[in-house]
C-alpha cells in the first residue's frame, strides 16, 4: 500500500499549479500555513506575526538552520502595520547607519518572490522625491552622493526631465515651484499582505509555528534572563525571545522591565477610488506631506505626515486627513475629481532619532526589533534577515551595527533628518 | 480629543491650532546625574492610557499647556496651563 | 428603445423634460430623476463592466451602495469617474460614458476572462507570474494594471472652487427618513439647535418610495411637510445633497455638500462642494438599513435588482424594472414590493419566498412559491427567466426582471469609526452598532427597527433622550396613524442558495464569488480580514456595503460557527467616497500656502528683484541689470559691490524677538550656550542655542535695548521654531522667571546696510554720531532718524565682513526708508543686493546657516566649541553634551574648500574623499554643504563638513558628484576665505 503524503499535492505555486488545480475545481488547494497549538517549549520564540517577526521566522529556518521556532500574534497575521502601509520600497537612505541596511532589503525584495515563491508584486516602477528650493536639491544632492558612493542607484532629474516623466504635476500654478527631483528607479511597490504571507507560508513549510489569536501577556525571567512568554493561549518556553511588535514594542519592552526610546504614534494611509492607470512611479512632494503610488488594482495608495500625537488607536482625524489631501492637489491638481475610498490608521514606534533598533537588550536571551517608524515595510526582508542573523549567532549583522539601543546614551544617533530628540518630528 | 483641544483660556479649539511637543516630563535639576538626563531626553514610558503631554497653541493664545488624554481612546481628562503645573516647573 | 417609464407616478416633474447622454447616446429624463432612473426609464440596463470578469451588470441598487453602475460624467477638467449613476442627479446636458470595457459596453473583450474563471479564483495571482521574475513589471504588471481600474480620471486641473466651514449643533441627525425627521422635528420644536444631513436632495429617505400613508396623507408628502415645518426653524439647518462620511474624536462629523453637482455649468460664485466639519454636543444616526443581496447563480445579471430599488424606481421615479418581473425574498419586503408592483400594472411572475412557512397574507394576483430559491438568474446581457429550486426540484419562470430581498443590515458605518466593535445580534439576523457609544445613538432601520410607525415613534423617543440629557424640555409629540405599511422585520438569514450552478457573487464590483470565499477558507485565509484581503470581498468603491455580511454569513458556514464569532472587518471612513477637491477646500494652487511678503517687498520689486519662495516667504534672490544675461553676473556685481563700496540688503524675514522683564538677561543665559547675562545695555551679541540633545538649534544676534528689554533675530527658518521654544522654556520650564515674549517679525523692516561706505550712507539719515567711536563693532541702540522724524533700531552687525549695519524701523516705514537709503547712498554707488549675493558673502567669510547647522552637529563640529559656557550650571543642551558620540575625535568639522585648479567647480551636495580613495561609503569624509563663485577668490569656493577637518587644512582631496559625473580635485583649507582677521568689520 502507498503512503499517503504529507505533502500537500501542488505545494509549490507556479502557472502549472493554477492550471492543475483550477481543471479539479480547486479542489485541492491545502492551507497556505498549518494552525498549530503552541509547544511547551522553542528555541526561539518571536512575539509579533507582522511581516518582520514572520521574515525573522523564515530566515532563521531557511538562512540559519533554526526551525524550533514559534511566532505568537495577538491578531491574525499581519494584522499591524505590515497591512496598513503605503507599499513603497525604497532605499534612498542618507547614512551610513542606514543606507547599506536598506540596501541590502531592496536586493532582498529583488529576489524574494522566486525565493519564498509567492508572488508579491514586487514592482520596481521608480521613487521621485521632488525638490521645490535650491536647499532641498542640495540636501538630495548629498543624499543622492551618498546612494552612489554605496553602489545605489540615484538620478538627479531637472524640472524638464520630471516634467517628461509627470507631465500633470503643478508645473504651472504652483505655490512652490517644482525645481527638479531625486529618482531612485528600483524603488517601486509591493503588495502589503502578500508579504506576511509569503513569509508565513515559508517559515510554516520549514517547520515554524506560526500562532495567530495568541496574545502575550508577560516575560518570565530568570536570574536575569528571558526564559518564556506568558500567552492567552498558556506558556511558552523559550532558549530566545525576539520581540519583533512594531507600534507596541514600549509595551511588550515594559513586560521585561525595559523602558525604549521610542513613542507610538498614529500613521494615517488612505486610497481612492480604482482607476485606469494614472500614475506609474512613487512620487513624494517636496513641499509637503504627500506620497503616492497606484496599485495594481488602480488605487491610488497615498499617505503623509503623523497625526502627531501618542496614540495606539489605529485611527486617525480629519485633520490630518485634509493636510495630506491638500499637499496631494498641490502637487497633481487634476486629482480634484478623484475621490478618496478610504483611510486607516496604523500605530508605529517612532524613535527619537527617527532609525530602527536591531540589538540585543540588557536581559538575557531578550532581542529586540524596534523603531520602524514609518519606515518598516521597506525594511521588512532585510529586517528579518539580520534580526535573525543576530538570534542565530549573537553578533549584528554587518549592515545593523549602528542600530543599536545604547546609541543615545553613547551620542551615536542616526538621525537622518537632524530633528533630535522629538518622535513626532521625524 | 485629538479633534478639539480645551484650551484653560481660548475654550474647546481645533486641533490644527496646535503643536504638540510631547510627553510633560519634568526636567531634572541641573546637576543630576547623566542617566537622569538621558532618562528625561530620550527614554519614554509611552504608555497605553493615561499621558500628560505637551501641547502649544500656536495660533491661540500661545500657551503651553498640559493635556492629560488617553492615548487608545484620544479622551482628554484634563488641560491646563503648563505653567501652572508641577509637571515643568522645577519643584 | 421602449420607455419603462410609467403614465403616471413618482416625484419626478414630467414638465421638466432633461436631455443626457449615455455612451454617446441622446436620451430624455426628467427633472427628480437620478441618472440610474432616467436609463432604466429608457431601457438602457446595461450600465457597466465589472472588475474581473467583465462580466455585464445592470443597476443594482437605487443609492449610495451601488457596485455596479459606476460611470464617468462630465469632461474635461470636470470629469468624474466611477460616479454613481443611483446617486448622480439628471441634469440637462449631463454627459456619461461607461467605464471598464473595450471596445463597447456592449462588445467587451475583457469578458473572455470568464472563460478563464477557473484559473482565476481568489488570490490566483499570488501563485503565478512569478516566472522569469523580470517579466513581472514587463510583461504581467502592465497587462494587469489596464485590465483593471474603474475609470479614466482627467490629468486637466479641476475648474471649479470648494470650501470648508464648521457647524456647531447641539444634535447631529445623519439620514431625514421617517426616524431622522421625526427626531429633528422633536429636537427641532424643543428649541435645540439642529443640523439634519441627508445624502439625497429631496429629504425623505425610504418614505420617498414607500405608498404608504401617515394619517391619511402619501409618505412622500407627509415628508414634505415635516421638511416644510423644520425650514421655519431658526435653529434648525437642513442639509441636502450632504453625506456624513466619517464619526472623529470628540463628536466632530466629517460631511460634504455636493452644492452644484446637479448642473451643467457651475457658477463661480459657489462651491461645487462643500466639506463641514460639525461638532456635535449629540449625534443621531437615521441611517436605515442597506438591503442584503442574495447570493445564487448569475445574480449579477442585469434585470436583478435589489427589492428596495426596485420599489424606489416605481414608487419614486414613476419607472418599471420590468415588465414581467420575479421576487426572491426572505422576508416581507418582497411583497411589499409585489403589491406596489401589482399596483403599478406590472406583471409579477412569482414571488419566490424562502420561507417554507411564510403567514404573510399576500392577496395579489402574483403566483407565491414558499420554501423556494431561486438558484440562478438565466440570460445574457439581460435577464430572461430564472430557475427556481424548491425541495430538489427546478422549475424555470420567464421574467425580464428579478427583486431580491435578503433581509436588511443596519447602516452602522458611523458608528463603527472609533473602534468600536459591530455585535451580531440573532433576533435581528444582523450586525448592530458597537454598545455604549459616547455622544452617539442610533434609531430606528439604523438601530434594526423596522416599520414606519416604529421608526417615527423611535425618532420622536431617541431625540426626547438626548434632549433631557442636554436640559432641554421635549414636548410630547403626536405620531401619526401609518396605514398600509408592510412591515419587513427580520426573518432568519439565507447565506447559501442550494441548487446553484452559475457564478454567485458576492461582492459585485470585485467579482468575488462564493466559491471565493469558500477558497480562502480552504487555503487558511479564514479569519475574516484575511479573507477580506485574499479574496478582496469588501475592498471595492461600495466598501462592502452589500457585500461583506453576506461573505460574514458564509465564512460563518464554511468554518461551521455563528457571524458573532466571525466578527466583521474595521469600517472606516469614508462612508461614501469624498473628493481631493472637497477635502482641499480653497488650499490649492497659489493658496497651498499663504504668502509670507517683506514691508520692503514693493521696494525690492521696484528695484527689479528676482523672488523666490524660501518657506512662506518671497524673498529677493538678486537684482538683474540691464545688459546682465545670467543671475551669476548679478550676483558677483551686487557681492563685489558691497566689498567695495556699499548694499543695501531686505533682511526682515529674520526672526524678531521681542523679550521684556527682570530675568530677560537669565533667561537668556538659559536658553543659549554662551554667556548672557551681562550683556550690557546698548550691546548686541551672537548666541548659539542647542536643543536639550546637545545639537545646535539656531543661532542669531540678541541685543540689549534697555535694561529689561531685548531684541532677538532667529533664523528666517526656524523664526516660528525658537518662538515655539522659547515660550516653552518660559512657561513649562522656567515659569518662575519674569520673562514675557513677543513676535515681532512683522513689525520690524530691517535693512541690512553693508560695505566700507555704509557708515557714510546711514549716517546721512541718522541723527546720533554712529561713528566708530561713538557706535562701535556690536552697538546696539535705538536711532533718531530723519532729523526725528522717525526711530529706529540700529546695530553694527555684520553677516558679510564688511563694516556693516542693520537698521531696523517700524514695517510700514520700511519702503519709504529703504527709498531714502538708496538715494542717500547714491554717490557712493549703493545697490541693492539679494540672499544669493548675501550667501556668497557669508561663504567668503565662513559664517554659518542652516547648510551648515543640519540638526547633527554640536558647537565644536563648527569650530565654535568655545562658545559654550562651561561656567554656567544650566542651559538647554549642556547636560547631553558631554556623551562620547558627541567629543570624538572623527566627528565631522567645518572646513573651507576651494578647487586645486580656479578654472574648475563644484556644486553644494558632493561628497569629500581622501585623494586616492576608492568611492565607497565606508570612504566617505563628509560633504559639501555650501558652495558659491566667490568673485574675490576668483574660483568657486565651499563649506564643508568633514571628519576631523579642523586638522586637515591644506590636504588635498576629491570632490566627488557621482550623482552628476564631476569630480573636482581639491583642497581642504581654514572656512574664512577673506579678512581673516576681520579688519574689515572693525573700520
Amino acid at each position: 500500500m502507498l503512503r499517503v503524503s504529507r505533502r500537500p499535492k501542488f505545494v509549490r505555486y507556479s502557472a502549472l499549479s493554477v492550471f492543475l488545480n483550477g481543471l479539479s475545481g480547486n479542489a485541492n488547494w491545502r492551507p497556505a500555513w498549518r494552525t498549530p497549538q503552541p509547544k511547551p517549549h522553542y528555541d526561539v520564540v518571536i512575539v509579533g506575526g507582522g511581516g518582520h517577526g514572520l521574515a525573522t521566522a523564515y530566515y532563521l529556518a531557511k538562512e540559519f538552520g533554526v526551525t524550533n521556532v514559534a511566532v505568537v500574534e495577538k491578531g491574525y497575521l499581519g494584522s499591524g502595520n505590515v497591512g496598513r502601509n503605503t507599499t513603497i520600497i525604497r532605499s534612498n537612505y542618507l547614512l551610513d547607519g542606514n543606507n547599506p541596511f536598506y540596501e541590502l532589503s531592496m536586493k532582498l525584495w529583488e529576489g524574494l518572490e522566486q525565493d519564498f515563491n509567492f508572488n508579491a508584486m514586487v514592482s520596481q516602477r521608480g521613487v521621485l522625491n521632488l525638490y521645490h528650493s535650491d536647499a532641498q536639491r542640495d540636501a538630495f544632492t548629498r543624499r543622492g552622493n551618498a546612494m552612489r558612493l554605496h553602489g545605489v542607484d540615484a538620478e538627479l532629474l531637472d524640472r524638464d526631465a520630471v516634467r517628461r516623466m509627470l507631465p500633470f504635476l503643478d508645473f504651472d500654478n504652483a505655490r512652490f515651484p517644482i525645481q527638479g527631483g531625486l529618482l531612485q528607479p528600483r524603488g517601486g511597490t509591493v503588495r502589503h499582505d502578500a508579504v506576511a504571507w509569503g513569509y508565513a507560508r515559508g517559515a510554516d513549510m520549514r517547520g515554524v509555528d506560526v500562532i495567530q489569536e495568541c496574545e502575550v501577556t508577560g516575560i518570565r525571567r530568570e536570574n536575569g534572563d528571558a526564559v518564556g512568554v506568558e500567552t492567552s493561549k498558556g506558556f511558552i518556553g523559550c532558549g530566545k525571545l525576539a520581540l519583533a511588535a512594531a507600534g507596541n514594542s514600549s509595551r511588550v519592552a515594559e513586560m521585561a522591565g525595559l523602558r525604549l526610546p521610542i513613542e507610538s504614534h498614529v500613521l494615517q494611509a488612505f486610497v481612492s477610488e480604482g482607476l485606469k492607470p494614472f500614475i506609474d512611479c512613487v512620487v513624494t512632494f517636496g513641499a509637503g506631506h504627500f506620497y503616492v503610488s497606484q496599485s495594481d488594482k488602480g488605487g491610488l495608495v497615498f499617505g503623509g505626515d503623523l497625526d502627531g500625537y501618542n496614540s495606539y488607536a489605529q485611527r486617525g482625524n480629519l485633520a490630518a486627513v485634509e493636510h495630506v489631501v491638500e499637499a496631494g492637489k498641490a502637487m497633481i491638481p487634476a486629482l480634484s475629481r478623484v475621490r478618496l475610498l478610504r483611510s486607516w490608521g496604523g500605530v508605529v514606534d517612532m524613535s527619537m532619532d527617527g532609525s530602527p533598533i536591531i540589538d540585543r537588550t540588557p536581559v538575557g536571551n531578550l532581542y529586540l526589533n524596534a523603531g520602524w517608524c514609518y519606515g518598516g515595510f521597506k525594511a521588512t526582508p532585510a529586517s528579518g534577515f539580520c534580526f535573525a542573523h543576530l538570534i542565530a549567532r549573537n553578533e549584528p549583522h554587518p549592515t545593523t551595527r549602528q542600530m543599536r539601543l545604547d546609541r543615545f546614551a553613547r551620542g551615536r544617533v542616526i538621525d537622518e533628518r537632524g530633528a533630535g530628540a522629538q518622535p513626532n518630528l521625524h | 480629543m485629538a479633534s478639539l483641544v480645551p484650551c484653560p483660556h481660548c475654550g474647546s479649539r481645533p486641533k490644527e491650532e496646535f503643536t504638540i511637543k510631547g510627553a510633560a516630563l519634568r526636567r531634572p535639576a541641573p546637576d543630576a546625574p547623566a542617566d537622569a538626563w538621558l532618562r528625561y531626553v530620550y527614554e519614554r514610558a509611552n504608555p497605553r492610557g493615561r499621558h500628560e503631554e505637551y501641547w502649544h497653541h500656536t495660533s491661540g493664545c500661545r500657551r503651553w499647556l498640559v493635556v492629560t488624554r488617553d492615548t487608545a481612546s484620544h479622551e482628554i481628562e484634563a488641560c491646563r496651563d503648563a505653567a501652572l503645573t508641577s509637571a515643568g516647573g522645577r519643584a | 428603445m421602449t420607455s419603462y417609464r410609467l403614465a403616471s407616478g413618482g416625484l419626478v416633474d414630467r414638465q421638466s423634460s432633461l436631455r443626457f447622454s449615455f455612451d454617446g447616446r441622446s436620451f430624455a429624463g426628467y427633472s427628480g430623476d437620478s441618472l440610474a432612473s432616467a436609463l432604466l426609464a429608457n431601457g438602457q440596463r446595461l450600465a457597466g463592466r465589472s472588475f474581473k470578469y467583465h462580466r455585464p451588470r445592470g443597476i443594482l441598487t437605487a443609492g449610495a451602495a451601488e457596485p455596479n453602475a459606476l460611470v464617468t460624467v462630465g469632461r474635461g477638467g470636470r470629469t468624474e469617474p466611477n460616479t454613481r449613476a443611483t446617486m448622480q442627479e439628471l441634469y440637462d446636458g449631463l454627459e456619461a460614458r461607461s467605464q471598464n470595457r473595450w471596445p463597447s459596453l456592449g462588445f467587451d473583450i475583457g469578458s473572455l476572462n470568464g472563460l478563464l474563471s477557473p484559473f482565476l479564483g481568489a488570490g490566483f495571482y499570488y501563485k503565478t507570474f512569478m516566472w522569469p521574475a523580470h517579466l513581472w513589471e514587463r510583461l504581467y504588471e502592465p497587462f494587469v494594471r489596464r485590465a483593471a481600474g474603474l475609470g479614466r480620471a482627467t490629468y486637466e486641473a479641476d475648474p471649479d472652487t470648494y470650501e470648508k466651514c464648521w457647524a456647531h449643533c447641539d444634535l447631529l441627525v445623519v439620514g431625514a427618513g421617517a426616524t431622522g425627521l421625526a427626531a429633528a422635528l422633536a429636537a427641532g420644536r424643543a428649541g435645540a439647535r439642529v443640523v439634519l444631513v441627508d445624502e439625497h436632495p429631496i429629504p425623505g429617505g425610504g418614505l420617498l418610495s414607500d405608498s404608504a400613508t401617515i394619517d391619511g396623507i402619501a409618505a412622500p408628502d407627509f415628508a414634505r411637510q415635516a421638511v416644510a415645518e423644520l425650514a421655519t426653524m431658526p435653529n434648525v439647518e437642513v442639509l441636502v445633497r450632504t453625506t456624513a462620511f466619517g464619526w472623529y474624536d470628540d463628536n466632530v462629523f466629517g460631511a460634504v455638500e455636493r452644492v452644484q453637482k446637479n448642473i451643467r455649468q457651475p457658477s463661480a460664485s459657489a462651491p461645487v462642494e462643500r466639506l463641514w466639519r460639525i461638532v456635535a454636543r449629540r449625534a443621531l444616526l437615521a441611517t436605515g438599513a442597506e438591503e442584503r443581496p442574495l447570493v445564487f447563480g448569475g445574480n449579477d445579471r442585469p434585470g436583478v435588482m435589489m427589492a428596495s430599488a426596485a420599489r424606489a424606481y416605481l414608487n419614486r421615479y414613476g419607472v418599471a424594472f420590468g415588465r414581467t418581473a420575479g421576487v426572491f425574498t426572505t422576508n416581507d419586503a418582497g411583497y411589499a414590493l409585489a403589491r406596489d408592483l401589482e399596483a403599478a400594472g406590472v406583471d409579477v411572475a412569482a414571488v419566490v419566498d424562502t420561507r417554507a412557512d411564510t403567514n404573510f397574507a399576500w392577496t395579489g394576483k402574483a403566483r407565491v412559491i414558499p420554501g423556494a430559491f431561486v438558484s440562478d438568474a438565466l440570460g445574457g446581457k439581460s435577464l430572461s427567466g430564472i430557475r427556481v429550486w424548491k425541495d430538489g426540484a427546478t422549475e424555470t419562470i420567464a421574467v425580464d426582471a428579478l427583486a431580491m430581498s435578503g433581509g436588511f443590515n443596519p447602516v452602522i458605518h458611523l458608528a463603527c469609526h472609533r473602534g468600536g466593535k459591530p455585535v451580531w445580534s440573532d433576533e435581528h439576523a444582523a450586525f448592530l452598532a458597537p454598545p455604549r457609544l459616547k455622544g452617539l445613538a442610533l434609531a430606528g432601520a439604523a438601530a434594526g427597527r423596522a416599520g414606519i410607525a416604529v421608526c417615527l415613534e423611535d425618532g420622536v423617543a431617541a431625540a426626547a433622550s438626548i434632549l433631557s440629557e442636554l436640559g432641554f424640555a421635549a414636548r410630547p409629540a403626536k405620531l401619526g396613524e401609518v396605514a398600509g405599511d408592510i412591515v419587513a422585520g427580520p426573518t432568519p438569514p439565507v447565506w447559501r442558495v442550494p441548487g446553484v450552478t452559475g457564478k454567485a457573487f458576492v461582492d459585485f464590483q470585485n467579482d468575488v464569488t462564493s466559491k471565493d470565499i469558500g477558497l480562502a477558507v480552504q487555503e487558511g485565509y479564514g479569519h475574516v480580514e484575511l479573507a477580506k484581503r485574499y479574496t478582496t470581498n469588501g475592498m471595492a468603491t461600495d466598501q462592502g456595503k452589500l457585500s461583506n455580511v453576506n461573505a460574514i454569513g458564509l465564512l460563518a458556514e464554511a468554518r461551521g460557527v455563528s457571524p458573532a464569532e466571525i466578527g466583521t472587518t474595521t469600517f472606516r471612513p469614508f462612508y461614501t467616497p469624498v473628493s481631493f477637491g472637497a477635502l482641499t477646500g480653497a488650499a490649492h494652487g497659489h493658496h497651498f500656502q499663504p504668502a509670507r511678503k517683506s514691508p520692503l517687498h514693493g521696494w525690492a520689486a521696484r528695484h527689479g528683484a528676482r523672488f523666490v519662495e524660501t518657506g512662506l516667504w518671497y524673498r529677493s534672490s538678486w537684482f538683474p541689470r540691464a545688459g546682465e544675461t545670467t543671475w551669476r553676473e548679478s550676483v558677483d556685481r551686487e557681492a563685489r559691490n558691497v566689498r567695495q563700496n556699499v548694499g543695501l540688503c531686505d533682511v526682515s524675514m529674520l526672526g524678531k524677538i521681542e523679550l521684556c522683564g527682570a530675568d530677560v538677561a537669565e533667561f537668556l543665559n538659559r536658553v543659549y550656550c554662551n554667556a548672557f547675562a551681562k550683556l550690557p545695555v546698548g550691546k548686541a551679541r551672537y548666541g548659539l542655542m542647542l536643543r536639550e540633545d546637545g545639537m545646535i538649534f539656531d543661532d542669531g544676534t540678541t541685543s540689549r535695548i534697555g535694561e529689561s528689554r531685548f531684541y532677538m533675530t532667529t533664523t528666517t527658518a526656524l523664526a516660528a521654531g525658537v518662538m515655539n521654544h522659547l515660550e516653552f522654556c518660559a512657561q513649562a520650564l522656567w515659569p518662575e522667571l519674569d520673562v514675557q515674549l513677543s513676535s515681532v517679525t512683522d513689525e520690524w523692516a530691517q535693512m541690512a546696510v553693508a560695505g566700507p561706505k555704509s557708515r557714510l550712507v546711514l549716517q546721512k539719515i541718522v541723527d546720533d554720531d554712529i561713528s566708530n567711536d561713538a557706535f562701535p563693532f556690536l552697538a546696539a541702540r535705538e536711532v533718531s532718524l530723519f532729523g526725528g522724524q522717525l526711530h529706529g533700531r540700529l546695530f553694527r552687525i555684520s553677516f558679510s565682513g564688511e563694516l556693516a549695519y542693520e537698521l531696523a524701523v517700524p514695517a510700514g516705514y520700511g519702503e519709504s526708508v529703504g527709498d531714502a537709503l538708496m538715494e542717500a547712498g547714491q554717490e557712493h554707488g549703493i545697490q541693492p543686493y539679494g540672499v544669493e549675493a548675501l550667501t556668497v558673502l557669508r561663504i567668503e567669510k565662513g559664517h554659518i546657516t542652516h547648510s551648515e547647522i543640519n540638526g547633527t552637529v554640536v558647537p565644536a563640529d563648527l569650530g565654535l566649541g568655545r562658545m559654550v559656557s562651561s561656567a554656567k550650571p544650566d542651559f538647554i543642551g549642556k547636560h547631553m553634551l558631554s556623551r562620547e558620540g558627541l567629543t570624538a575625535t572623527d566627528r565631522p568639522q567645518l572646513v573651507g574648500v576651494e578647487p586645486l585648479d580656479p578654472r574648475t567647480s563644484f556644486r553644494s551636495g558632493a561628497h569629500i574623499l581622501a585623494k586616492g580613495a576608492a568611492a565607497t561609503l565606508e570612504n566617505d569624509q563628509g560633504y559639501v554643504t555650501s558652495s558659491c563663485f566667490s568673485p574675490h577668490v576668483g574660483s568657486t569656493i565651499g563649506l564643508a563638513l568633514v571628519k576631523r577637518g579642523a586638522e586637515r587644512h591644506g590636504e588635498e582631496i576629491l570632490v566627488w558628484n557621482g550623482l552628476r559625473g564631476e569630480f573636482t580635485p581639491g583642497r581642504l583649507r581654514d572656512p574664512v576665505f577673506l579678512d581673516p582677521e576681520g579688519e574689515r568689520l572693525h573700520a
